[in-house]
Parts: C-alpha cells; structure tokens; sequence
C-alpha cells in the first residue's frame, strides 16, 4: 500500500510544454504514471512522449473523463489560474512544482482546494512518489535514478526539501529499509499540506511501520507535528533530521528556502528539537544515523520490518 | 524585505490612514527646518530597519527647533543593533491618550491572514500575550472572499473596545488589511496606534515587510520609495561579495548557482541545493571547518553560472580551498557541475587537484561527471559516503594544510 497515489492513479501535467515539465512527463511516464493528458494554452493537438496536450483542463475531462491528479508546472504568474482551472474541474490531487509563488496567492489556492474537498502538495515541491508504483512530480529525477535511490517497504517519508527527499530515501534504501510513500511537501512558508496533515494517511497505511522527516528553522510545522503525535497517540515512531543548526544564530536572514527563516524562538532549530523530543520524535545529527534509529524504535515497539 | 518607517509612513498615506506630520532630514539644518514647519514639539527617530532603537537612545524629544537640530546629531551616529542610521525622521509629538496595537500577518498553520489586536499598544506584544491574553485578539479572514470591515469590527471588539473608539478603529484596521494584501507583505504592523487627547487615532510607528518574492510585482511603488533591486533589505545589507554572487546566479535562468552569504572562513564551499546546502554547512561547522560562504546550486544550473561562481568563491581573500557537495541530485546533471567547477578553476590559476578538497553529487549523469574528475586528479565520491562524512574529508584537509 502507499499514500496520495498508487500505480491506478491517473494524472495530468499543466504546463506540459514547458522544459520542465517535458522532462518530468517523460521521467514519470518512464516510471509507470499514468498521465492521460496534459494542458498549454494555444498547443492543443500536440503531444508530449504521447500525451496529448490540450488547451484547457475541461477538454482533457471531456475527452478522457476525470483525471485523479495534476502536476501544476506553470510560471509563478500562471499559477493561481492553474490551479483554480484544476479544481474547477474536479481534480482532487494537485502537486504544484512552482517555485516563487507570493504567498497571498498560495493561500487562495489552499483556501479552494479545502472549499473543494481537494488537497495541493507543494508549492516549491518535487512532488510524491509510492516506490515501486508510481511517481507523480520530478522526484527522484530520470526513471533509472529514481530505482537506484527509492525502494518499496515500510518507511514513509516527508521532507522540505526536494533534494532531500531523495538523499533520504537513497540512505534508507542503502540500509535496506524501503519505503511506502515520500512526499516532497515544499519549502515555502505557507503549504498546502504540513506533515501533520499527511500523519493521518500514513497512521492509516497498514504498511507504513515508520516515517522518517527532513525539517528546517522557520514556521510552526514541526510544533503542529509534536503536537499532532502526542494529542493521536501516534503508532508510528518518527525519526526527524534539523538541518541549518547555524541559523538560530543568524536572525532574519533567510537560507535555502522561501520558508525557511528564523524570525522569534519558535522558529529556531533548539526549540524544534525540544518540542519534537518531547514529543517522543527521535532527532538525528546525521543522515546516515536515520535507519539505526528507525531500527531501534521499532524494536522497542517489537514491530519487525 | 523591511521597509523603514519613514517608507512605511509613506505608504500608510497612500492608503489614508491617519499620520502626524512628518520630514525626514539629512542634516541638522534640515530638522530644524522641519520642526519649524511642524510647529510645537517633535520627536526625533533614528531610521533604522532593526528594533530596540528607544533602548538604544536614538530617539528624543525636542520643544524647540533648535533643539531638534542639536539631538539630530546625537540621534544620527547612535548603532542600533550593529546598524548605522540612514536618516532621521522629525515627527510631530503628539498629546496621547492612549496605546493599541494591530498587525497582520500570516498564520502558516491555519493558512491565512490573521489580524492582531491589543488595547495595550506601545510595549512587547508577545509580553501581552504571555501576561494579558484577554488584552489580544486574534482574528483569521479569508483570503478568497471580499475583504470585509466585519472582521477589523470583530477583531477590535474581541479585546472589549466598543463605542466611537470602535467605529473610529475599524477604518483603520480594515485599510491594513488593505494594504497587507494589496502589496504582498508579510507584515503590516502599527504599533503604537495612538489614541489622541481629543479622540482621533493616528498611527505613531509602523513597520512593513514585502514578501521577497513578490517585489517584481511592486516595483512601481519601490520605484516610487526609491528602494533598488540590490537594497536585499534583510537582516543586513548584502557585502560587496554576496552581490557579486546575486550577478552570477541573474546571467541567465538555467537553475540556480548563487544565493551567496558571505563568511570569513577559509573553506569555499560550492554546495546545493536548498536543504542540501542548510545540512552540509552544519555538516562542515560541526566538525571543525569554516565556511567562506554559504550558497546553493541546483534546478540543473548551466555550466558557465557554475564556473563563475567557482571563480568568484576562488578569488575570495583567504579561500584556501573548496568543497564541492550536494544531496543526492535529481534534476541537476554532475557532469555540467563537474566540468563547471573545473574550468572555473583552471580559468582562477588554480590546479582542480590542489583546491578542491571533495567533490561529493551523486545522482543523475554522476559516472561522466566522474570520468571528468579523475582525468583531472580531483578527489570523489558517491552516495556510499555520506554528506557528513563529505564534509569531514574536506575539512580534515584544510586541518593538514
């Protein structure tokens, strides 16, 4: 089993034409998606590795009936509009790949989404990948890449950082843990789903036994995790890696990504770690301590893997 | 992106709220001038973008023109927070009655814009928070409806304000809403919003922040307060380095290869990409090593934005050597920063064998990028070692140095 998509689920690319998006058609299709269709304005009629491009969602539903999912690769400018056409059109399942998108605007989206009954991973995100059976995003790059870095098996994993998603699931896979599903949930400052939005899908995966996490200062994501985990009493052991230690040293200045700035105490990667140890959530100094740790959490909880 | 509060002010006018008279002066003669055209007593604010300038001393209060002009020159040399003033701002003092306080921001976890309001203006809000909570409201709106006077009216007379202050207030939050929305800010906060002896209200201080990424959409109005693409308006002002560096990565939009910080350590590093950099430049401190700087590659950046930003880290004064990191990379190609990182050196003087200290990108195209590597003698690896241990190779190399 696997989380947000599965081999069946059908998607759609907006922005098909786009260099970006061309490569990731390709790299999921590669993969196993099942993209049915995809949208650029005044490029209907072509198609991208034999997807026909359309010049409106609408005419993808019409003709094909409806796609589960979109991966919204469109300019900053674009974006808004890409994702209202989406939901206006029934979509429930949308990974926007944007980077730079105002944050006023993500929040219209998110608001439309939840009107909507949809959910929006990203912005700023790479997108999701159920190993083994689809991918839906630029995770893990080209479908060869993809298979040496991410295996199937029981860890789910979330991470603010795309690149790090897959530096994460390649240790795991080296350590011979693999994983459920692993979602690239963006780098900005307001997203449409946190890790403790995505807890309840992973609690209600059978095969998920443990989840790992890539968090950084800036927000409250990782205090609404700890919280999350001790109001549910969570049956997943989670093991967290903080990265940008040296910024709680370095107020206001922004690193890495949009979100990521340390602006008051909440913000900083001490308290994080304090509320997230509290809260049972093991935090690794090193990548490459996360499977031992994972290991040794399940064997306290004599769940074998 | 900070505005100062004379910007701030500035802005606040456009949307008509209600503000003292002001001048911002240049020299002493200019803030005697300015008190002069104000008439009465001023106060004389240092125009500095970090807070705590009251502790500091920079700002005072005059009753005579002269006077103005003699604590302008107190008040301009005043560091506040390590920061140097840019201006002086000549207010009129106005008689108060009474303090609020209002912001609006972004609540990441709810996803909207809340309204912060507090009849106990004028000191630390998150001081209210802890010791008064009844005192401080908090109000989401959405962002999808028309904006609406409804939610001001709620989130003032959550804290117990009714009456003509109500009715006078409520203007005066809804335009921050405004404003808050209208120029993609991250922050509009009034603080202390002042309620005068004969009951009108006036905004005393303000601070404003611009969401960076929205400032291409502004830019009329930064033109407007005179604020350039290169005023960075973080925490500090951007060095002579870290400029040169936004250069690089501005040639063209192939990926990114810039977002430089500059350090004064002796190890350049090229590192990517975002997470990537935040977890390798922990990786190299923790274990002993000095950063020259940080900075981010990654999104498939061409090769000659590599190169540059190669040369450029080499010619930083004290840059013994460099190391060359990434996570495990999807979309950027190791053969492109490979050979990026080569020419870069080769083009600096340097021997790629003698200063780069490890070249550490698994991923996509990494056997090429590897070939291209040892032909040059360079010192590699993939993912079988990790990030941290990338890291402490090359640190334990500027140690044998």
């Amino acid at each position: 089993m696997s989380i947000l998509i599965t081999a069946d689920t059908s998607f759609i690319v907006q922005g098909i034409t786009g260099r970006e998006a061309v490569n990731l058609t390709r790299e999921n299709l590669d993969y196993g998606a099942k993209i049915i269709g995809g949208v650029t304005p005044g490029r209907a009629g072509r198609d991208i590795y034999g997807v026909p491009v359309y010049d409106c969602v609408r005419d993808i539903v019409a003709k094909h009936g409806q796609p589960d999912g979109s991966i919204v690769s469109v300019p900053p400018k674009f974006t808004r509009d890409a994702v209202f056409e989406a939901l206006e059109n029934g979509i429930k399942t949308i990974v926007i790949v944007t980077e730079n998108i105002p944050r006023a605007q993500v929040a219209q989206m998110v608001e439309l989404a939840e009107l909507r009954g949809a959910r929006i991973i990203g912005p700023n995100c790479l997108g999701i990948i159920s190993p083994g059976e689809a991918k839906m995003g630029g995770v893990g790059g080209p479908a060869a890449n993809t298979r040496q870095a991410y295996s199937k098996g029981p860890i789910g994993v979330m991470s603010r950082s795309g690149g790090m998603t897959t530096e994460i699931a390649s240790t795991l896979t080296g350590a011979g843990l693999g994983q459920s599903t692993c979602v690239s949930i963006g780098g900005d400052a307001i997203i449409g789903t946190s890790y403790a939005e995505l807890m309840p899908f992973f609690e209600a995966d059978p095969e998920t036994r443990a989840i790992a996490i890539y968090s950084e200062p800036g927000g409250r994501m990782e205090a609404e995790l700890a919280e999350w985990v001790t109001k549910n009493a969570s049956r997943l052991p989670i093991v967290a890696f903080m990265a940008g230690r040296f910024m709680d040293e370095m107020k206001g200045m922004r690193f890495g990504h949009a979100g990521t700035i340390v602006e008051g105490k909440e913000d900083t990667t001490a308290e994080k770690i304090e509320r997230m140890e509290a809260a049972g959530i093991s935090v690794a100094e090193r990548i490459e301590e996360i499977p031992a740790l994972i290991r040794t959490k399940l064997a306290e909880k004599s769940v074998e893997v | 992106m900070r505005f100062y509060e004379y910007e701030s002010k500035a802005l606040f006018a456009r949307h008509g709220m209600p503000l003292g008279q002001s001048r911002v002066a240049g020299s002493p003669e200019e803030a005697r001038a300015a008190a002069q055209a104000i008439g009465g007593p001023t106060v004389i604010k240092s125009q500095v973008l970090s807070g705590g300038r009251m502790k500091a001393g920079a700002v005072l209060f005059a009753d005579t023109p002269d006077e103005a002009a003699k604590h302008y020159e107190t008040v301009l040399p005043i560091v506040v927070n390590g920061e140097t003033a840019r201006s002086v701002l000549i207010e009129e003092k106005s008689p108060i009655a009474q303090e609020y306080f209002v912001s609006v921001t972004w609540d990441g976890r709810r996803k909207l814009p809340v309204v912060l309001f507090s009849d106990m203006g004028g000191i630390d809000i998150e001081e209210v928070a802890e010791t008064h909570p009844e005192h401080l409201s908090r109000t989401h709106f959405s962002t999808i409806l028309p904006l609406s006077e409804r939610v001001a009216k709620e989130a003032i007379g959550a804290v117990g304000v009714t009456g003509s202050d109500l009715n006078r207030l409520v203007p005066i939050v809804y335009k921050l809403m405004q404003l808050f929305l209208d120029y993609d800010l991250t922050l509009a906060e009034i603080n202390p919003l002042a309620k005068l002896e004969d009951g009108r209200f006036i905004v005393l201080d303000g601070h404003l922040d611009m969401e960076a990424e929205a400032r291409g959409d502004h830019k009329a109005v930064l033109d407007d307060l005179g604020i350039g693409d290169d005023e960075t308006r973080q925490a500090r002002p951007p060095t002579e380095f870290e400029l040169a560096g936004a250069r690089v990565n501005a040639v063209d939009h192939r990926g990114v290869a810039g977002n430089v910080v500059e350090f004064d350590g002796n190890l350049g590093l090229i590192i990517g990409a975002g997470g990537g950099s935040l977890t390798l430049f922990d990786a190299v401190r923790k274990q002993g090593g000095k950063p020259a700087n940080y900075c981010e590659i990654g999104g498939n950046p061409s090769m000659s934005k590599v190169k540059n930003l190669t040369k450029l880290i080499l010619s930083k004064p004290g840059v013994d050597k460099i190391a060359v990191m990434m996570n495990v990379v999807s979309n950027t190609r190791v053969d492109i920063v490979a050979r990026g990182v080569i020419k870069g050196c080769i083009e600096a003087g340097k021997d790629p064998a003698e200063v780069i200290a490890i070249f550490r990108i698994p991923g996509a195209w990494e056997d090429e990028g590897f070939k291209i590597l040892a032909k040059h003698g360079v010192e590699y690896c993939d993912r079988s070692v990790s990030m941290y241990e990338a890291a402490g190779r090359a640190c334990a190399k500027l140690e044998a140095n």
